[in-house]
């Protein structure tokens, strides 16, 4: 077993980073997430590891910077919250282009706007559904615990190699602050850079004599090369539909109700699973933990044996149009969030679960 | 007598036409063509042998069509 | 095509002084006639021939007419998103400080939307040579005004000249940079006559060199044409920078061993 520590999810997310091999971190101070380079630049871990860790003049040029270490086949990653993260819009979209590596951790944020520091889930529709310009998507990984902060950076960056794809962390305010134990990993070794030029043989590193230029870029001026990039696209997250779908089932096989939610609201929906139940409310939780992909045949599976669903998020009702598109209509799917910084209690949950599903 | 002497060989499929070469000839060895070449564009060419090779012209071409040779020549 | 003059017999590959380097891909240059565009790659590239650098350069083509940079220099390169290719050179440098890491960028990448990564990368003192092309003019989208377009200058969004009270002034962000203390040389060339060419050249060695000395930021602005957003035939469109742009971008160094020139050099005449 790793080593145990109590941390803050934004802290989990900076010491797994280190512990993953991370190159360089390039960030920009946001709140709710600035304990993620205040951690970094604490640990100093461009003494023990060689990390680069800097802080930007902004968010644009944050995620410009991981665009171009990811474009020389490094590990690097930048994190932000919600107005943050609309501002990397253009290298997100950038480096899905030009099929890069990279992590984004966003700790979400009320909105719209400057809106709130408040933990919120209002950024789904931005992770998922693409949010810069083009036709692109990102694997998107929602943890629910600091413990699962920590995983998902290991997990991130393993899944953006093996895809060359942007990756995203789509967490919040509540998790990212909040203190959990965590079962840290054991330290990988940063790649030296002739394993990085073997790792990443597409790079743009240095050209040696051996071989022809490498061109990171996401141009092709000519319509029926960008269609085929675009193809290559698409048939790359068909790849990752079929091969990376993560989630979780909980009290779901007696089920005649089922919550689903992803994230913080998946652990209020953990209590309120159980204050139901102990009413004698025969209710399950079906946690997404991939966003994109979305787990379409499995929330189906569970949702079209049971009598209604609630979708539980704190936003307007984001994740509800995929889950609906994926259970079909003949079960009864409501939504109940809360919105600009509001975290629900477990007892509204239950309340809604009666007044919308049950007795709706 | 040994004299220096140069010349030059311009990819004329290459050229632009631009005639910024023209103007840093010191001994306007260059001058443009009559006809095009398949893009179109009217091409430098060498006109007389004056050439000394100091690569005037190669240096500002835009597009580095020009190759220059220099070498030692005896004269009679 | 036939010459009319034909071959010489010194026309042999010993006698070759001079001949595009092959680190320039072999293909038509995307640029207009006459472009300075050209000339500065070939520059660039005999610099990193010359010092035997190409297995260690990192170039950062720009958004805007050198878009396709990347085509024509047989290194490895990145294509940023627009004005932010100082962002990247930042961290490629980081991650890789014994690489040699530049930036090639029009003044509308450099001077206006990418400002600020421009002057942090610069305040920072990054280890990375920019290469700025003035041409005051917006080349690739169709010859709109830029921050660096003259008063009284045309351009299809200052069809009647840039109006300097509703427009604001031409930016010198050349000057605006050198009072950074993280920047250690800073020139203006030109690459329009043979002994231009081969100051631009020089000095984009010198920045090479520094580069190899950690000394800091190297900033070469050269102030180049665009005879086709300026409508003027190449020759006239050298003739219009050097009486109009050069008494404005004034030609020479500007900051050299990390200290600023008191008096600059006056413009090079043929």
């Amino acid at each position: 077993m790793g080593e145990l520590r109590l941390m803050k999810g934004n802290e989990a997310v900076a010491e797994a980073a280190i512990r993953a091999g991370c190159d360089g971190y390039f960030g920009y101070p946001i709140t709710p997430q600035s304990e993620v380079m205040e951690y970094l630049m604490a640990e100093k871990p461009f003494e023990r590891t060689g990390m680069v860790v800097l802080q930007a003049e902004s968010e644009v040029a944050a995620v410009n910077m991981i665009y171009g270490g990811a474009g020389t086949g490094k590990m690097v990653m930048t994190s932000s919250s919600s107005p943050g993260i609309s501002l990397m819009q253009e290298g997100i979209s950038y480096m899905a282009g030009a099929e890069l590596p990279a992590l984004i951790v966003n700790i979400v944020r009320g909105g719209p706007g400057l809106g709130t520091i408040q933990p919120s889930q209002a950024d789904y529709f931005q992770a998922v559904k693409g949010g810069g310009h083009g036709d692109y998507k990102m694997l998107v990984l929602a943890p629910a615990s600091v413990q699962e902060m920590c995983d998902h950076v290991k997990l991130g960056f393993d899944k953006a190699f093996e895809y060359r794809t942007p990756v995203m962390i789509l967490s919040d305010g509540a998790i990212g602050q909040m203190m959990e134990k965590v079962v840290l990993f054991d330290h990988i070794p940063r790649r030296s850079d002739d394993e990085v030029v073997k790792q990443c043989p597409w790079a743009s590193n240095g050209r040696p004599k051996t071989r022809t230029h490498n061109i990171i870029t996401s141009l092709d001026l000519d319509p029926a090369g960008q269609e085929r990039v675009n193809l290559k696209l698409q048939a790359k997250y068909k790849v990752m539909e079929q091969n990376e779908v993560l989630y979780e089932e909980i009290q779901c096989e007696d089920a005649d109700y089922l919550f689903v939610a992803f994230g913080l609201s998946a652990r209020i929906c953990q209590k309120a699973t159980d204050l139901a139940r102990a009413k004698g409310i025969k209710v399950g939780l079906f946690r997404p933990i991939t966003l994109f992909p979305f787990p379409a045949m499995q929330v189906s599976n569970v949702g079209n044996r049971v009598k209604g669903i609630l979708v539980v998020e704190m936003n307007a009702g984001q994740m509800i149009e995929d889950v609906k598109l994926s259970v079909g209509c003949k079960v009864k799917i409501e939504h109940f969030g809360r919105f600009g910084g509001i975290i629900p209690s477990p007892d509204e949950v239950v309340r809604a679960l009666e007044q919308n599903i049950i007795g709706g | 007598m040994a004299k220096i002497k140069g010349d030059i060989l311009i990819n004329t499929e290459r050229c632009k036409g631009c005639e910024v070469c023209l103007a840093a000839c010191p001994f306007t060895v260059i001058a443009m063509s009559k006809e095009v070449n398949s893009k179109g564009y009217r091409f430098a060419m060498k006109v007389n042998d004056d050439c000394t090779g100091c690569t005037n012209c190669a240096l500002v071409c835009p597009d580095g069509v020009i190759t220059v040779y220099r070498a030692k020549v005896a004269t009679e | 095509m036939e010459e009319q003059f034909a071959k010489t017999e010194i026309r042999k590959p010993e006698n070759i002084v001079y001949k595009r380097t092959d680190l320039l891909v072999d293909r038509p240059l995307s640029y207009c006639p006459g472009c300075g565009h050209g000339t500065a790659h070939r520059m660039l590239m005999e610099v990193i021939e010359e010092m035997d650098i190409q297995d260690k350069t990192i170039g950062v083509s720009p958004v805007g007419c050198s878009v396709l940079a990347y085509d024509f220099l047989d290194i490895d390169m990145i294509g940023a998103a627009h004005g932010r290719a100082p962002a990247l050179a930042t961290a490629i440098k980081r991650m890789w400080p014994n690489h040699f890491v530049f930036t090639y960028q029009g003044d509308g990448d450099l001077a206006a939307i990418g400002t600020a990564e421009t002057i942090h990368a610069c305040n920072r003192g990054e280890n990375i040579t920019i290469i700025f092309i003035n041409n005051g003019i917006y080349g690739m989208t169709g010859g709109q005004m830029a921050p660096t377009t003259l008063p009284g200058m045309r351009s299809s969004t200052s069809p009647y000249g840039r109006d300097v009270p509703t427009m604001g002034h031409p930016l010198k962000i050349t000057e605006l940079i050198s009072h950074l203390p993280g920047v250690y040389y800073v020139t203006r060339q030109a690459v329009h006559t043979p002994s231009h060419v081969r100051k631009t050249k020089k000095a984009l060695r010198k920045a090479f060199e520094l580069q190899k000395e950690n000394k800091g930021l190297c900033f070469i602005e050269i102030v180049s044409n665009c005879n086709s957003g300026w409508k003027m035939t190449p020759v006239q469109s050298n003739k219009w920078m050097e009486e109009n742009m050069f008494p404005f971008y004034e030609l020479g160094d500007i900051k050299v061993d990390g200290k600023l020139i008191e008096k600059k050099e006056a413009p090079v005449k043929e």
